[in-house]
């Protein structure tokens, strides 16, 4: 009895950890598809976002003026090491008016690992205008916008709904909880 | 404004941002960051220097120390030397102001606002 109440104990505090994550990704009805756009990346090659297409993507307008976007920046770099062999990819749509001058330093100060390009203003308009940055779109698997974020959120909100997109639910056995605890061990309690 | 040839003049402009806006101090705390920038073209008056406002070292949530910012309403004030030899009656100096402005959570792309005022040279 003693080790039941343990037990239900643990699991509630872990269901709580989680009901605090909040989502916004939208019901696969509701999802429009994200614009395709070709734009260069620093080496000059052309990045269309269709070469992603069957990938879950984290599409991240940002700036390298941008204090916000430098937060999130050290994030996608953990999700694109994380789940990039799980059909993930972050790509990263600069819009600094100085373009690659700006950019490129900056790519390679923070040795960001994913995939950035340059955007200008048709890409923008293409995304109904960027008002403010970071604005993120993240994009599903058939290349419809599942959610949109203006301004900074959550490490863990972004985490949820990439894990719910390639898992087409929030956990899954294997990931690991927002908190950094592996699900597994979540699994382990439900067993016993 | 009114300005007599030969002797000094200035203009004080009046900035204000909304309740939870910030924009970069002319000395942001970063070399990536934005700083104001007031810029003249003022002939036939000389600028003879543009003072900036103190700025504020604020903490937001998306950086780890204060960052130099200006918040609500603040004065850029310019000075200008108006010489002998400007001829009198109307004219008009522009400036450019440049701007970048935050909330705690977003940042905002950069602005340059024009702007145009008459000036009456007298002798």
């Amino acid at each position: 009895m003693r080790r039941k109440w343990w037990v239900s104990a643990v699991t509630a505090l872990i269901l709580a950890g989680c009901s605090q994550v909040k989502t916004a990704v939208k019901p696969e009805k509701d999802r429009h598809t994200a614009p395709d756009f070709a734009l260069k990346d620093v080496a000059g090659k052309t990045v269309k976002l269709s070469d992603f297409h069957g990938k879950v993507v984290l599409l991240n307008f940002w700036a390298t003026w941008c204090g916000p976007c430098e937060i999130e920046i050290p994030w996608f770099i953990d999700f694109q090491q994380s789940f990039k062999d799980r059909n993930f990819v972050v790509l990263g749509v600069s819009l600094d008016d100085d373009g690659w001058t700006a950019v490129k330093p900056y790519i390679e100060r923070r040795k960001i690992n994913y995939p950035v390009v340059v955007g200008n203003d048709q890409t923008e308009l293409l995304y109904g205008g960027i008002d403010a940055l970071p604005t993120t779109f993240v994009i599903d698997r058939a290349g419809r916008i599942a959610a949109v974020h203006q301004g900074l959120i959550s490490k863990s909100e972004y985490e949820h709904e990439i894990l719910d997109l390639l898992d087409g639910k929030n956990i899954k056995v294997g990931s690991v909880l927002p908190s950094g605890r592996p699900a597994v061990l979540w699994t382990g309690l439900w067993a016993r | 404004m009114s300005a007599k040839a030969g002797a000094t003049a200035q203009i004080k402009l009046t900035a204000e941002l909304r309740s939870g806006y910030h924009c970069n101090s002319n000395t942001p705390s970063d070399d990536y960051l934005i700083p104001l920038r007031l810029t003249w073209t003022a002939a036939p008056l000389e600028v003879a220097g543009v003072d900036y406002p103190k700025p504020q070292m604020e903490k937001y949530s998306f950086s780890d120390k204060p960052l130099s910012v200006y918040t609500g309403n603040f004065d850029l004030v310019t000075r200008f030397k108006v010489p002998a030899s400007a001829p009198a009656g109307p004219a008009v100096i522009t400036a450019k102001l440049r701007y970048q402005a935050c909330t705690d959570r977003a940042c905002f792309p950069p602005k340059t606002v024009d702007l145009n005022v008459p000036v009456d040279i007298v002798k």
